[in-house]
């Protein structure tokens, strides 16, 4: 239905999508006017993009391969429990990676709790250094990323099939050929390209697990050739590298994956008739169990090793503290201001959607190295690197906070607009009255997710911090690499309580006065 | 009085010429089959669809393009007539200031208005906390306080029971007697035409007929209403 009159200003997401496009553009044309092309990639570039890539492609096939037993589980069963562990496996999206890092080093690292066993039974240490470390880490954050969207496919098939295969006597092999093999060809493609593309740009995990000439990332190598040997040349040639390849994965990735949610409806079980037997209903059990352990176990290394490294914090850590507050309500703010209206703009013309993309397409160490670039003739970057580092952080979140908010801005505009025109509302009535308070909830939740993405971030501000400033994060990588790692814990446990709370405050502020 | 002159509505490839007038404080159903375009027909007097050709006259004034806000109208939908999050009081409210920046005395009218249509205690209630009927009520508090000389209503009855709908349209009809405004209802339902409106307009295939007296219409009905009420 064509309504001529909507009460929605188009103007105000038209500047704030201007203004993310032209960010964006002039760090990548930076980029790319510095990049020294003719000096051609040395033999450690070659082996940084070669890492990237195997350890990206490792990541995803075993975070798919594991999702899928794991997701046929949750998807057939019923048990208490059941829609806690599914909320939790949308946990790690907020869970800062230098905190899960510190969590796997508890039960995976020399010292920690998993060769502690292997000692008992006189077998040798594992390390957890370089590529099957990445590889671990990235798998901790991306199965239950897989798992969720898995288990979506799985609810996707309607329940009557299951009734009719039912009908039709067939086995759980049966159900598997007719219902979840085609499901399966459908869903998982997409879900392998998602996280191959996520694991492309890892930084944080490279940083910490990886290192040296045989376990570096191309994000990782851009930092070094930054920080160390501040060779521009070299850090803008590899810019351009990861751009075509972030570029490439993230059109591989919308290509053939639909819409990734952020998990609606994943809480009913569809009742089942196959896959009824003991051994069956034992072997689910034994992977969620396996899988929530996986999950938790980290979690729980951290805070225990956490609460006895709160006695050991240096003054440090609460200086940082505060700095990453600073930071992640900076950062909220501006991903508010640039969300919103953009979101709102989008609910008229769904092209200015399509700005949010950007912020997938471009690592932040690139947007980073860009933003350098351009600041370095002006000003000096290490005198900018909080601000920089919020408005960095608040692009990335922006691809996220635009998925949230759009449908409902959408659902509001197509419910209302009408009403409000015969009642001469204008577009800053319509905002205040009706968009503002009915989008409570979603603004709620995407500033929940920007202030924790920022407070957990691990990334351009390792590029630009001079040693006197540092976020909680970085503060943590500093005493990790100082060999401190009671204190490390500490502070871990520290930056995961102000993550999850400013999350939680955020989330739970939109609801509570929700109409 | 409303005059559709020569008109041609444009609703997204849909057109409906209408060449008709309707006169002040008249009461006029429009009825037709599905399809016929008889929402078109009120959506265009509202202000949401174009016309292609033509104009639409309110007295001497041309208000073929004013804004939906600016025109003489107020339009009940099928749904979505309260903001759900909203008050009882403060959706009645927006009929006097689209803002909500209400007054001590303007509150007093949006009271009066709730208790003329037997709301008054419930101003505080929000949408969902009050029954399909009473929802009607609140929603006909804000037209009232909206006071235009033209009420179109999109079939807004249209999911309450038959009871139900004849006491709202009874109740719409001695409000539209009270402030003298002039009614246009679409219907599906003759009983409803000649229960309350005086004149018919009939659309069929895209033409909208200029209002005729209902009683004649129903006692020698043309091929076309003939063929509707089968």
């Amino acid at each position: 239905m064509a309504v001529r009159a909507e009460p929605v200003a188009l103007w105000p997401g038209l500047v704030a999508a201007v203004l993310v496009a032209a960010t964006m553009l002039a760090a990548l044309t930076a980029v790319a006017l510095r990049a020294e092309t003719q000096l051609g990639l040395a033999p450690q570039d070659w082996s940084a993009i070669r890492f990237t890539v195997v350890q990206a492609a490792l990541s995803a096939l075993f975070s798919v391969a594991l999702a899928i037993p794991v997701a046929r589980a949750l998807a057939r069963r019923s048990f208490a429990g059941r829609g806690v562990l599914i909320t939790l496996l949308g946990a790690p999206f907020i869970l800062p990676v230098i905190v899960a890092v510190l969590g796997l080093l508890a039960v995976f690292g020399r010292g920690g709790w998993l060769n502690a066993a292997l000692g008992v039974f006189g077998l040798p240490p594992l390390g957890i250094y370089g590529l099957h470390g990445v590889v671990l880490a990235h798998v901790f954050f991306n199965l239950p990323l897989a798992t969720r969207l898995i288990l979506q496919g799985w609810q996707e098939i309607p329940a009557e099939r299951f009734r009719l295969a039912a009908q039709l006597a067939a086995s759980s092999r049966d159900v598997h050929r007719l219902l979840e093999r085609p499901m399966l060809l459908r869903t998982a493609p997409g879900v392998l390209a998602l996280v191959f593309a996520i694991c492309l740009t890892s930084f944080a995990v490279a940083l910490t697990l990886g290192g040296g000439p045989k376990a570096t990332t191309i994000e990782l190598a851009i930092y070094q050739a930054f920080r160390f040997d501040f060779d521009l040349g070299r850090a803008t040639l590899l810019s351009l590298v990861q751009i075509a390849l972030t570029l490439g994965a993230a059109t591989l990735a919308l290509g053939v994956s639909g819409q990734a949610g952020f998990g609606a409806g994943l809480g009913r079980v569809v009742q089942r008739w196959d896959a009824q037997g003991a051994v069956r209903k034992a072997l689910d059990a034994a992977l969620i169990l396996l899988a929530a352990l996986f999950l938790l176990t980290p979690l729980a290394a951290i805070t225990a090793s956490g609460l006895q490294g709160l006695a050991h914090l240096p003054s440090s850590v609460s200086k940082a503290c505060f700095v990453s507050a600073v930071v992640a309500c900076l950062s909220t703010l501006v991903l508010l201001a640039l969300a919103l209206p953009i979101a709102f703009a989008a609910a008229k013309v769904p092209l200015v959607e399509h700005v949010g993309l950007l912020g997938l397409a471009v690592s932040p160490l690139v947007l980073g190295a860009g933003l350098f670039l351009v600041i370095n003739p002006i000003a000096s970057p290490a005198g900018l690197a909080l601000p920089v580092t919020a408005l960095v952080n608040a692009l990335m979140a922006l691809p996220f906070a635009l998925r949230i908010l759009i449908p409902k801005a959408r659902e509001e505009v197509r419910l209302h607009a009408r009403l409000a025109a015969t009642l001469n509302m204008g577009a800053g009535q319509f905002f205040r009255l009706i968009l503002l308070p009915r989008l409570r909830p979603q603004i709620g939740f995407a500033a929940g997710l920007a202030a924790a993405l920022s407070m957990g971030d691990l990334g351009v501000i390792a590029l630009f911090a001079d040693p006197e400033t540092a976020t909680l994060p970085l503060q943590i990588y500093r005493l990790m690499a100082a060999y401190r790692m009671e204190a490390a814990a500490g502070a871990a446990l520290l930056l995961l309580v102000m993550s999850v709370g400013a999350f939680w405050l955020c989330d739970k502020g939109g609801r509570l006065a929700a109409p | 009085m409303l005059r559709l002159e020569n008109a041609r509505i444009d609703n997204g490839g849909f057109f409906l010429d209408a060449d008709l007038t309707v006169e002040p404080g008249q009461r006029v159903a429009v009825i037709g089959p599905s399809g016929a375009g008889k929402s078109t027909l009120l959506g265009a007097i509202a202000g949401f669809y174009p016309l292609t050709r033509g104009r639409i006259l309110w007295g001497d004034s041309d208000i073929t393009y004013a804004a939906p806000g600016k025109r003489p109208v107020a339009m009940l939908f099928q749904d979505g007539n309260l903001f759900p999050h909203l008050t009882v009081a403060q959706n009645a409210g927006l009929g006097i200031r689209s803002d909500l920046r209400l007054d001590a005395k303007q509150k007093a009218r949006v009271d009066e208005a709730l208790a003329r249509v037997g709301l008054h205690d419930l101003g505080d209630r929000k949408p969902a906390e009050l029954s399909g009927g009473q929802q009607s009520r609140a929603a006909l508090a804000r037209v009232l306080l909206q006071d235009r000389p033209l009420l179109l209503l999109d079939e807004p009855f249209a999911a309450l029971g038959p009871a139900l709908k004849a006491e709202m349209l009874d109740l719409v009809a001695t409000l539209a007697t009270e402030t003298g405004a002039a009614l246009l209802m679409v219907s599906h339902d003759p009983t409803d035409a000649r229960r309350i409106a005086r004149q018919v307009i009939l659309v069929t295939d895209g033409h909208a007929a200029p209002p005729a007296e209902t009683k004649a219409l129903f006692a020698n009905p043309p091929k076309a209403l003939r063929e509707y009420l089968g």
